[in-house]
């Protein structure tokens, strides 16, 4: 399937749009009616055509527009790449996967020639044509973490393996749900994830690393997570807090179906052969509530999650002050009919909305 | 799920090294590259031994930036199951094998100023790899290589023929042992120690430095564990509802993979805690080999790692 790549904007303007297609592959997180942590993990092994599960890294139409704002957040703020100097080989353990897989993946897109060491990249999208040398860093532009994040929709964290823990040693973060990585660095599983309420408590994350640690080369795994955002903006960082903070306050009745976004996370765990190190990359996907209405299941559900989600996970989200004005818009889309297991659409198979 | 991934393999070449150790080299079926991977990774290696399917893991000796072909050296252990006989008496070039991904419960620690190995006769296999992936990197490491005598040697002179300043070589037989607290004392700052070898050595390298002062997170080691024959026993599984019979000659995890039930597994040697099982019911007594479980855990009677312990009495239920 030819990609047509949107230009739009994350910022200023916010001309950022899903097209029908983008909406129907939507990433909608909620299996069922309610919502709670869990060790929500399976095997990351394709899924069904065209879902964003059936390449390992989904490219779609947001795919130039997201490099152009990230390049436009890295000018701004450097250390929002950073990589500590013993995860260098991890970074071409990364630059290799990706590479690998895209020219898999998208052949018409991504164009991966090796003669032993010798290497030339060609990404098509982005049109970039680069010759280098394996494992030289002196043969790039950038490091080699950084050069294919810069080609490579959504976040990074690259993860030193040790000592039984996961150690965030380096990452490329222009893409987050408020946390920072320049705060994070040199932070292992359980101190990056202190903020996280009530999850500790039910173990989430002493069974989730135990599960991190032993996943091997060449089986891949994946969760989804979630948050809410207020005006399609990548950059929701702490750094920028003051920006994007205050936006939260201008939802109104009126505009907050366009306005108010869900925010999915699509995030995937890959061993990294040479470096035994694992990488994490977190996508993320971002819908409009109104664009969501389109598909009544989604509609009747996320009425029905938001109403009952624990204030807990709503004030971590940063959504508890404007979730009774959400609870008004979604109560619309909620006829009370049962709605059938799974995250897909099934638009056809789902009564139209009975009210 | 055991979630690992294998890999169709043949047999390219069987070098004997010496009377005890023989290496065997394999290329993929297909002819296409194998995985790279990080010094200290193993494969599992897939046996069909007659009726008996033997999974042994095996560390991984070749150059890790090599995809062409993977090296393993196999000791034979005369007293032990049969996996290493198998590889030394049944296996022959040509023959079509399984092996698994590479998996690695052994890496090094990148930010070593310094990697200090010290190995026991086979353990030798995990640091070749991790020589020649410093090697590539211009990383800074010293051997220390203990072995019962110079027949025995293995790679002793490959090692002192590349590496002649980094490489120390130690024969029981002459009575050379390593002066340990000399060693460890003389390590600058930001070094890091391995050790691969028998039980007795990993525990005294452990300890030594652990009373010098070392850091726990700079002391490395890896021990597989075989798994050894005892007394059959009958366990009931609880979640598949079966009750099968172990055999002598086969571990607690074989028995229930025979059973074709999937269960968990890693390294297959008591160390990675992978297959930890909850016991449900027991009477009798538990013969704990891993060292993943602790002294506590052990006896407590709620926990076993069925790749290496097993169990002798009337009853045992697992929640499998
Ligand atoms: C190594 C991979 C992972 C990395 C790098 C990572 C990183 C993070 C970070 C940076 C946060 C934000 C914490 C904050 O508020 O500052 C977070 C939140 C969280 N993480 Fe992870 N995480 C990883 C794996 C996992 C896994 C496997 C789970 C499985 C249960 C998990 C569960 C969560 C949850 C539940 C939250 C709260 C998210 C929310 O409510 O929006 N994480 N993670
Ligand atoms: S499989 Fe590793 S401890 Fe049993």
């Amino acid at each position: 399937m030819t990609i047509q790549f949107n230009d739009e904007t994350f910022r200023d303007d916010y001309s950022f749009f899903n097209s029908e297609r983008a909406i129907k592959r939507f990433p909608f997180p909620f299996h069922e009616d309610s919502y709670m942590y869990s060790v929500n993990m399976e095997q990351h092994r394709g899924g069904p055509v065209d879902s964003i599960y059936e390449k390992r890294f989904d490219v779609d139409e947001h795919y130039v527009a997201e490099m152009r704002d990230r390049a436009l957040v890295l000018a701004d703020d450097p250390l929002r790449c950073q990589s500590l100097p013993h995860m260098t080989l991890a970074g071409w353990d990364l630059l290799e996967l990706i590479m690998v897989t895209k020219s898999e993946d998208y052949p018409d897109l991504f164009k991966l020639h090796r003669d032993g060491n010798k290497w030339r990249w060609v990404n098509k999208p982005l049109g970039i044509d680069d010759k280098f040398v394996f494992l030289d860093e002196t043969t790039l532009p950038y490091g080699p973490m950084e050069y294919i994040t810069r080609q490579a929709q959504g976040d990074f964290c690259v993860l030193d393996q040790r000592d039984d823990n996961l150690w965030m040693d380096a990452g490329m973060v222009t893409t987050q749900a408020d946390w920072s990585l320049d705060f994070d660095i040199g932070m292992n599983f359980f101190e990056w994830h202190a903020p996280v309420p009530l999850a500790h408590e039910k173990g989430i994350f002493v069974r989730a690393l135990k599960f991190l640690l032993n996943i091997q080369q060449g089986a891949p795994a994946r969760r989804l997570n979630w948050t809410m955002t207020v005006n399609p903006l990548l950059d929701t960082s702490p750094e920028n807090y003051h920006k994007w903070g205050i936006q939260k306050t201008t939802l109104t009745p009126k505009n907050i179906g366009a306005k108010q976004h869900l925010r999915v996370e699509l995030q995937t765990f890959f061993r990294l052969p040479r470096s035994n190190g694992l990488v994490f990359p977190i996508r993320c996907y971002l819908c409009s509530f109104q664009d969501i209405m389109t598909v009544p299941k989604w509609g009747r559900r996320l009425h029905r999650v938001i109403r009952d989600l624990p204030e807990e996970l709503a004030t971590y989200k940063g959504f508890i002050d404007n979730r009774p004005m959400m609870l008004e818009y979604l109560k619309n889309f909620d006829d009370g009919l049962p709605t059938s297991l799974g995250i897909w659409p099934e638009i056809d198979t789902e009564p139209k909305l009975q009210k | 799920m055991s979630g690992i991934e294998k890999i169709q393999v043949v047999v390219t070449n069987i070098v004997r090294l010496n009377e005890l150790v023989t290496r065997f080299e394999f290329k993929r079926t297909d002819g296409k590259l194998l995985p790279t991977f990080s010094g200290g990774a193993h494969t599992v290696v897939e046996m069909q031994d007659g009726e008996i399917t033997r999974l042994n893991p095996y560390s991984l000796m070749s150059d890790p930036m090599c995809q062409r072909a993977y090296a393993i050296s196999v000791r034979r252990d005369d007293e032990g199951r049969g996996g290493s006989l198998f590889m030394h008496n049944k296996v022959s070039v040509g023959d079509n094998m399984v092996i698994s991904y590479p998996i690695n419960l052994f890496s090094l620690d990148l930010r070593a100023k310094k990697h200090l190995f010290i190995a026991g006769g086979i353990g030798i296999t995990p640091f070749l790899a991790q020589i020649k992936q410093l090697d590539r990197f211009n990383g800074y490491w010293n051997l220390h290589y203990s072995c019962r005598s110079e027949s025995l040697g293995s790679y002793v002179d490959e090692l002192t023929d590349q590496h002649p300043n980094e490489t120390h070589v130690y024969y029981d037989d002459k009575d050379q042992q390593i002066d340990l607290v000399k060693l460890l004392e003389g390590q600058p700052l930001g070094t890091h120690v391995y050790v691969c070898g028998p039980k007795g050595m990993i525990d005294w390298v452990c300890n030594t430095a652990s009373k010098e002062g070392w850091p726990r997170e700079a002391i490395h080691y890896e021990e597989f564990l075989a798994p050894k024959p005892g007394k059959p026993f009958e366990v009931k599984l609880a979640v598949s509802g079966k009750v099968i019979q172990v055999g002598e000659q086969e571990s607690l995890l074989e028995a229930i993979e025979r059973e074709g039930i999937d269960a968990p597994y890693l390294c297959r040697g008591g160390a990675c805690g992978q297959c930890e099982t909850a016991v449900i019911d027991y009477a009798g007594n538990f013969i704990h080999r891993d060292h993943w479980l602790g002294e506590d855990e052990h006896k407590s009677g709620q926990k076993i790692m069925p790749c290496v312990s097993r169990f002798e009495g009337k009853i045992l239920v697992l929640d499998r």
